[in-house]
């Protein structure tokens, strides 16, 4: 061990050795004393000390605040439209609970102060009151109501089914990373089957070469979006759970093997402007796996590169189909053919969010 | 012998005194220390097993805790304790997911919810209702030793090759289902499940007895309506423990036949360390309804006990009746009631259909009416007071701060618009270990310190006992109240190291302090252990039947009641027992008949 850590060891000790010395001494000072003035001193220490937390409490609470809060996404705006509607719901719920919250913990250390014992006091006998009972059932109760309201409404829309020109990009999660598959030139994601897997062969995410909608479907290794323009995703996972994390946009999805899921949403600033928004040159949109998922789960990262209609244009006419990375020549061969005959005929569907 | 004495309280002979009296003299070290039936000697062991256990899932938490505040340090004394698991002073991946998995499962499971139902409730049921022992007072040996031998299982799983459960502590499938996927999920995974099938056994034997000793056996007038608030809570408490628990056992046994016996209950369409499983059809999903129909029950099984006991200390050390009885029994009524119905929001993203979702949302917030009735209920109870800070009054005002602050983010994460954005962050984190972490071990140390006098005839050193409480109330915050803004970030949680996210690496100063924090945040629980071990032998002796002047029936016992409890016959009891302060009187015992010129009241 190094010396900081016998030094740290040793001050704990220390520590512990006075605290007890003086826990052991003040029991005896207090049979000197007397019980009951030990006892009323120790009630005024106390009572004193809860209002001193109280006020620090309050204190600290708002220094946290200025040394955090730019350090969260409090204070910018949601990359999608969703995400703006989550950043409202969240604003009311701060308000309301934070009005209740300072209320309550006043009250709370406020009482406790006042009305530490006292000779010259005693304590009122009130064992009920229905008008004020009913008074905290109802308040809370439509209190909640409106936040139920407003959630609700909310969550339809961004539940909702995804509009129509919705671009749709597959997002595949495995051990440890992330696998994104455009449908190409035909907008139509061709079968794919876990069974067809194999990596060896080119084809990590099982596309069925037979279903010509896959000869030109993209597997990118980043996520490309187009701003202003909705993006539908389709999640997938290839072993156990995982979940695609998109703090920016405030929104994530589990990756659910055997149970494809969708997530909708509209992004509003490409990573340039994000860039200028955050202050930060370094910034980009990334994909958090959200889930245990094993091991390696903390180093789970994507990135999606959010552009214009143009850049995003440019960039898909440099991405080469897996087809043709699986096979040059442009066919498939015979064997190949066969074995894609495993694939049942039928795709498994995706269950949207929206349980459409 | 006490089942008679239960159903004819009041006719309890001399013989059976004298009987009680010569069975005590019989007791061998083994019947009294080890295989005990007493319901105080097996609460005790409850404790001390407990204590055990938050000890090292304290240790735990300290440990996963240097990962992150210190990630670029090297300790070379890791890797002296624990060889490859610290390789180069630096806590492996592997290590840490298992450390926070044991760290999560020891301290839901086996500390609060065995060691503090366990405790409180063999402790209490049997005094508070006025009985000389559990309805079966072996069943209920039973239940800790199947809970010792649960214990055994899961800590031998830390000394594996492959080491223990490592998934966290949901244990979500596929992760927890196949070997493959984790080195957690090896024989760790199999030793897990067999320790928490029988820790399940241990709490369905412990909550029929507590159910049906309160049902059964309370003393003559003690009404439902009288009993004190501590054993409603424990009652809602073993309810919802033998209604939940069930389930969860038979998500297990799903489980195991997944791992074993090649069933498909939980996966389907699986490729892992690229082979290709063949099974199909199978819903990782339904685990986890089977998972939080127990788990959010369970987390209601951890703060019920302490909601009674805070209320008993709260209103005993204000001196005056706490407020709205029949309210906050109806509160628990409703919490239990509602926490059945709210369990699928720890699925909204799971890509559940939202429609289902919205109902989860709505019944969600519901149960923070009930929470909020016993907070308002809380505060009045304090409002014109006479207030004495023992140091399980200081736990009790610490539980109802912590309550407040975690119950509030609770009306975040259930609104599924919020959470889709802060699940599974660090928000999450702070919303519970706030709400139910930080509270329910408020909860149980203000009734380890209030009914210690009474297990052991001494009290705990005091100024140590405000050292602890102040101690723990501020690190606590310093902990976790920071942890809303990581989570507002989106900072997830269930990571192993920051440092190569742009989104989540600015928190390292903030996870600095708050590895600090939880270091002397431990040191002081430690102060708390010595101080306990060393009250019981050498702490200022109880010198009164009824040292804090409290109305209930453990406090008409001697200062160190043997087996039975009362020397004569069972007190009879005539009224409620929250008469503090009743016609300018401090306080009028549970067992005192009503007096022609008493006020009405309650
Ligand atoms: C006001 C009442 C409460 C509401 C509305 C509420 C709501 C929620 C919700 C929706 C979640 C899931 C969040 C997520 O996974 O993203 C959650 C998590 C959790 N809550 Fe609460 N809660 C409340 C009170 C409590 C209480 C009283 C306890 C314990 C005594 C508790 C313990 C937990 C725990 C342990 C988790 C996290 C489990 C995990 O994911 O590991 N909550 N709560
Ligand atoms: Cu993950
Ligand atoms: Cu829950």
């Amino acid at each position: 061990m190094t010396s900081t850590e016998y030094f740290i060891i040793l001050i704990a000790l220390l520590v512990f050795i006075v605290v007890f010395q003086i826990s052991k001494a003040s029991e005896y000072v207090s049979v000197l004393k007397g019980e009951k003035k030990a006892l009323e001193q120790n009630n005024r220490i106390n009572a004193f000390l809860m209002l001193v937390f109280l006020v620090v409490g309050l204190i600290a609470a708002w220094w946290c605040n200025h040394l955090l809060y730019d350090k969260t996404l409090l204070g910018l705006p949601a990359a999608s439209d969703h995400g703006e509607n989550i950043d409202k719901m969240l604003w009311i719920t701060l308000i309301i609970t934070g009005i209740v919250f300072f209320i309550t913990q006043i009250l709370l250390f406020w009482f406790a102060y006042r009305y530490q014992a006292s000779e010259k006091r005693k304590a009122y006998y009130y064992p009920h009151n229905n008008k004020l009972e009913l008074l905290w059932t109802v308040i809370p109760a439509l209190t909640l109501t409106v936040l139920v309201a407003f959630g609700l409404y909310y969550w339809f829309k961004i539940t909702g089914e995804a509009p129509k020109n919705a671009a749709e990009v597959e997002i595949t999660g495995h051990q440890f990373g992330w696998e994104y598959r455009y449908p190409g030139k035909d907008k139509v994601l061709g079968r794919q089957h876990f069974k067809l897997v194999d990596a060896a062969k080119n084809n990590p995410l099982g596309q069925d070469w037979k279903d010509a909608a896959n000869h030109d479907d993209l597997h990118p290794t980043e996520m490309h979006l187009v701003v202003n323009k909705p993006v539908k995703l389709i999640i997938r996972s290839q072993d156990v759970i995982h979940d695609v994390g998109l703090p920016h946009f405030r929104l994530k999805m589990d990756a659910v093997p055997g149970i494809p899921t969708t997530l909708w949403f509209t992004p509003k600033y490409t990573t340039e402007e994000m860039k200028k928004i955050t202050g930060n040159e370094n910034f980009v949109y990334e994909i958090a796996c959200d889930q245990m998922c094993g091991v390696g789960h903390y180093s789970m990262r994507g990135v999606i590169v959010v552009e214009t209609q143009e850049e995003y244009n440019k960039w898909a006419a440099t991405q080469k189909p897996q087809f043709l990375t699986a096979y040059p020549s442009g066919v498939v061969p015979a064997d190949n053919a066969a074995s894609g005959t495993a694939a049942p005929a039928s795709e498994s569907q995706p269950v949207a969010l929206a349980g459409e | 012998m006490s089942n008679e004495a239960a159903i004819h309280p009041g006719v309890i002979s001399h013989g059976f005194q004298e009987h009680q009296e010569a069975h005590h003299h019989h007791e061998s070290f083994i019947t009294k220390y080890i295989f005990s039936q007493d319901h105080k000697m097996i609460a005790k062991q409850y404790l001390i097993t407990g204590m055990v256990w938050a000890f090292i899932g304290g240790l735990m938490s300290v440990l996963f805790r240097i990962q992150l505040g210190y990630p670029e340090a090297t300790l070379p004394w890791l890797e002296d304790i624990f060889g490859h698991w610290a390789k180069g002073g630096k806590i492996s991946p592997e290590f840490y997911y298992a450390l926070v998995t044991m760290h999560g499962t020891i301290l839901i499971f086996f500390v609060l919810t065995a060691g503090l139902s366990g405790t409180f409730a063999n402790f209490l049921i049997p005094f508070q209702v006025g009985a000389r022992d559990m309805a079966s007072p072996f069943m209920n040996m039973l239940s800790y030793w199947f809970f010792v031998l649960s214990s055994i299982i899961m800590l031998s799983s830390l000394f594996i090759q492959t080491g223990p459960a490592a998934g966290g502590w949901t244990v979500y499938p596929p992760l927890s289902a196949l070997g493959d996927a984790s080195i957690g999920s090896k024989t760790g995974m199999d030793l897990w499940l067999i320790s928490m099938a029988l820790f399940v056994v241990s709490q369905l034997l412990a909550g029929l007895n507590y159910v049906s000793t309160i049902l059964n056996m309370r003393t003559k007038g003690m009404t439902m309506t009288r009993l004190p608030l501590t054993v409603w809570g424990l009652f809602f408490t073993a309810i919802l423990g033998l209604l939940s628990f069930p389930v969860l056992l038979s998500g297990f046994i799903l489980l195991l036949f997944d791992r074993h016996l090649g069933t498909s209950f939980y996966l389907s369409d699986i490729v892992i360390a690229g082979k290709i499983l063949p099974n199909e059809g199978g819903s990782s999903i339904l685990y986890q309804h089977l998972f939080w129909f127990l788990g959010h029950p369970e987390v209601y099984i951890i703060i019920l006990p302490t909601m009674g006991i805070v209320s008993e200390i709260m209103s005993i050390n204000s001196r005056k009746p706490i407020f709205g009885y029949t309210a906050m029994v109806a509160s628990l009524f409703a919490i239990a009631v509602l926490s059945f119905l709210v369990w699928a929001h720890h699925m909204f993203v799971t890509g559940m259909n939202p429609f289902l979702g919205s109902v989860f949302v709505l019944l969600t917030l519901l149960i923070a009416v009930p929470s909020s009735i016993k907070v308002f209920n809380w505060l009045t109870t304090l409002w014109r007071g006479n207030i004495r800070f023992t140091v399980g009054m200081l736990f009790s005002i610490g539980f109802v701060s912590n309550f407040i602050s975690g119950g509030l983010t609770g009306i975040w994460v259930g609104n599924s618009t919020i959470d889709i954005h802060v699940h599974d962050t660090y928000f999450n984190i702070a919303h519970f270990h706030i709400v139910m972490g930080v509270s329910a071990f408020m909860g149980m140390f203000a009734g380890v310190y209030h009914w210690f006098p009474k297990m052991y005839g001494r009290y705990m050193n005091n100024t140590m006992g405000y050292i602890h409480f102040w101690v723990t109330l501020v690190c606590a915050y310093v902990i976790f109240w920071p942890m809303h803004y990581e989570g507002l970030a989106g900072m997830p949680r269930r990571y192993y190291d920051y440092s190569t996210w742009e989104s989540f690496k600015q928190f390292v100063e903030l996870n600095r302090v708050i590895s600090f924090a939880a270091f002397v945040s431990f040191m002081a629980q430690i102060l708390f252990l010595f101080n306990f071990f060393y009250s019981i032998f050498k702490g200022r002796k109880v010198t009164t039947k009824n040292p804090w002047g409290a109305t209930t029936l453990e406090w008409t016992t001697p200062i160190r009641p043997g087996h039975g409890n009362w020397p004569g016959e069972i007190p009879e009891v005539h009224r409620w027992p929250y008469d503090y302060g009743k016609d300018g009187v401090d306080f009028i015992s549970q067992t005192e008949p009503v007096s022609k010129n008493e006020s009405g009241g309650h």
